[in-house]
């Protein structure tokens, strides 16, 4: 059972940072242009495939620094010739293109890489389990995607709180008509944000990209997961959207690990329930297989109750 | 004009419904004008709250898919008992299935407008996506609900066995919804909804209650979504789960957006265009999936009344006999737009050849031209046909947008005149 807590608490909290790194640029892209990126789990995916790209030709390593940047490459021209011409159009306009380009992406990625996994592989420096605890091994490389999350969520905590270009990006948040009063060039702010945003999301599909597996829907089942990150951590908030992916990701590997219905806990008090009761399918669910709904149920629960999220300042 | 004029379309639209299978006999034919139907109606319902009511929905194939879930149950339940209930009034129940889930849920999501509405009905769309693997008892599990539609009361004798008997009940149930889709647009309350669109604000002060607005479009919404659901599970005779998933709630987003949400008559041409997109496209290339992602990109960025409000926009420029003089523009910039829609296929289609049917070797046809994929001829040409008529269609659209401006102020000037 300790066993169990443990090795979760861990794996609850990989995946939590994991998902901080995409959720962290979607707020910061949201609360600047009012955008919700929906193709941002797709440049993620970018991210995975140019890094299996990458380490196919010259190894892994390269591939750690120059997939984020070329994603973040792309992300800027995205930023800089689509969604600023649908601006004028406003705000459905922006998502509804996004939401094409998540569409193209996700053809694209199998047009040229197929529609099959590929065989993203750890690195063999990497590839040794890292200790052993009572009978359960944990692999090097998720102590490694540990200690890369922890790295940049601090890099990007102090860019944000302790520099210049931090402090620009902070005021253009909230007031971005008084930055650019002040001379800075706002338009090219956002540029640099988005393409940030977007590295940061490679970043996470170069380090994930061989632990989980690499696949063209990988986009489709994770950009849902982060929006409810982003909303339920309050839309616009760095810590609460940092909370917020540590609350799902626990949660989300936790649920897996139990295996219980609420079959099993009514048949304690003395209900006896079968697949053909009432309701039947409902009661023999195990937690286990409704933890992909948690999420959601969370999502939907918060907007009801608590629009603002968990930290945000503002309404959704 | 007589006062009953706007009958007219209505009447057209009938004809043309009825003659249909006598010009396209085929039997490919006539099952893709059924499925034209209900991607018709499903289209126009989810239109009723983007285009309508200003509300960006996320999920709007829950109810179109457990409306056809219900549907399939509830004609496996009249076979087994042999009710006396006829197969026509069926898409009712998946109507109704639709309607008391908009209900359930629309009364959560209602609640808030714009960014969050979408987020919460992506939430739902999900989370029922999520429960039809669950609950297998319902949903089916993997391999669906199975159905047969000729168990059912007849009436007439009509079996509804043949494709041209469901054509026909499809037919007849999308000129029934569409026609009371557009009465809604004309009621008071429709009206209501553009105005919740447009103004939020104004219309709480005239006294409405925005969110009841948003709920009753909703709810109407749901129900014309569920019957489309009904109607898919009669033809199809199956209903799998992944019709309540993400994919078909973006590809009726697709549909709307692409035809035009600002028209009553955009939705239609959009269902259209893409189930005839979906079916004869995909014999032609395996890539079609991205011709419409791309498609649909350039409809966001540089049409976004879509391509039905491209059409509209020259019926005042028709009527007053201006047309003529946007023409010269038009054919200049047809010819950079020909050269950059050739550079796009070829580029496409080469490279998805290379990439996927690589087993097959470098030789392939398009337009029945064959040429060899990896010949650097080919990748010169789509290179020299892309930045060509890109920087030709670059500096020639200012002058087609003026054209066009001109020729409109001067139908506007007639108009007045007269």
């Amino acid at each position: 059972m300790l066993e169990l807590i443990l090795f979760s608490s861990l794996n609850g909290l990989l995946y939590g940072l994991l998902l901080f790194l995409l959720a962290s640029g979607l707020t910061l892209i949201f609360s600047m242009m009012g955008v919700l990126n929906f193709a941002h789990a797709s440049f993620y995916m970018l991210g995975a495939y140019f890094g299996y790209q990458i380490s196919r030709w010259v190894g892994y390593w390269p591939g750690l620094l120059l997939a984020p940047l070329l994603v973040g490459g792309i992300g800027a021209l995205v930023e800089r010739y689509g969604l600023r011409t649908v601006h004028k159009h406003g705000h459905v306009a922006e998502l509804l293109f996004t939401f094409g380009l998540a569409y193209i992406i996700e053809e694209l990625v199998q047009m040229v890489w197929g529609k099959i996994p590929v065989d993203y592989r750890v690195p063999e420096l990497l590839n040794f389990s890292a200790f052993t605890l009572f009978s359960t091994t944990y692999p090097a490389f998720r102590m490694f995607m540990l200690c890369m999350s922890v790295v940049v969520f601090i890099a990007l905590l102090l860019l944000l709180t302790r520099t210049r270009v931090g402090l620009i990006i902070r005021a253009a948040l909230s007031h971005p008509n008084m930055v650019g009063a002040l001379g800075h060039n706002v338009p090219m702010v956002f540029m640099l944000v988005f393409g940030v945003g977007c590295g940061l999301a490679a970043l996470a599909g170069v380090i994930a990209g061989p632990a989980l597996v690499t696949y063209p829907a990988m986009a489709a089942s994770l950009g849902p997961i982060l929006f409810v990150v982003v909303v339920v951590g309050g839309l616009g908030s760095l810590p609460g959207a940092f909370i917020a992916s540590l609350v799902i990701g626990l949660i989300q590997t936790f649920a897996v690990a139990v295996n219980v219905s609420l079959a099993d806990v009514l048949g304690h008090v003395g209900i006896t329930l079968t697949r053909d009761s009432i309701g039947g399918d409902l009661w023999m669910a195990t937690v286990a297989q409704v933890a992909p709904i948690i999420p959601y149920m969370l999502l939907v629960l918060v907007l009801i109750f608590r629009p603002k999220g968990l930290m945000g300042d503002r309404d959704t | 004009m007589n006062r009953h004029a706007y009958l007219l379309p209505w009447i057209a639209a009938v004809v043309v419904v009825l003659l249909l299978p006598y010009v396209f006999s085929s039997g490919a034919a006539i099952t893709m004008m059924s499925l034209m139907g209900f991607a018709i109606i499903f289209a126009l319902s989810f239109n009723m709250l983007l285009g309508q009511t200003g509300m960006l929905s996320f999920g709007h194939a829950v109810y179109y898919g457990l409306g056809g879930f219900m549907t399939a149950h509830a004609l496996n339940v009249i076979a087994a008992g042999k009710w006396p209930i006829p197969l026509p009034v069926l898409p009712l129940v998946g109507g109704l299935t639709g309607l008391s889930f908009a209900i359930l849920f629309g009364w959560v999501s209602t609640k808030r407008a714009g960014t969050a509405f979408s987020m919460i009905s992506l939430g739902i769309g999900e989370l029922v996506a999520a429960c039809s693997l669950i609950l297998r008892g319902f949903f089916g599990g993997e391999g669906g609900i199975s159905t047969s539609r000729t168990a059912t009361l007849r009436l007439f004798g009509i079996s509804f066995g043949p494709q041209i008997q469901v054509y026909y009940l499809i037919a007849a149930w999308c000129l029934l919804c569409m026609a009371a889709m557009y009465a809604f647009t004309r009621t008071p309350l429709g009206r209501m909804c553009n105005a919740v669109r447009d103004n939020p604000e104004r219309a709480e002060f005239v006294g409405y209650s925005t969110q009841m607005v948003r709920f009753i479009a909703f709810c109407v919404a749901g129900f014309f979504a569920g019957v489309a659901g009904g109607l898919a599970a009669i033809h199809y005779e199956i209903v799998t789960s992944s019709v309540v998933g993400a994919v078909p709630s973006g590809y009726v987003l697709l549909m709307a957006y692409i035809g035009g949400v600002a028209f009553f008559i955009g939705p239609i041409i959009g269902a259209v265009l893409m189930t005839l997109l979906q079916i004869s496209l995909s014999d032609y290339t395996g890539a079609w999936q991205l011709y419409v992602g791309v498609m649909f990109v350039l409809v966001v960025m540089y049409a976004p009344w879509g391509l039905g409000g491209l059409v509209l926009m020259h019926a005042p420029l028709l009527s007053a006999g201006t047309f003529r003089r946007v023409l010269p523009a038009y054919a200049l910039v047809a010819l950079p737009s020909a050269m950059l829609f050739a550079g796009g296929v070829l580029l496409v289609e080469t490279s998805h050849h290379l990439l996927v049917k690589a087993t097959e070797g470098p030789a392939m046809r398009l337009f029945g031209v064959g040429y060899e994929a990896n010949s650097p001829m080919v990748w010169v040409a789509i290179v020299v046909l892309l930045v060509v008529g890109g920087v030709l269609l670059k500096r020639l659209s200012p002058k087609v947008s003026e054209a066009f401006h001109a020729a409109r102020q001067d139908a506007l000037s007639k108009r007045i005149a007269a």
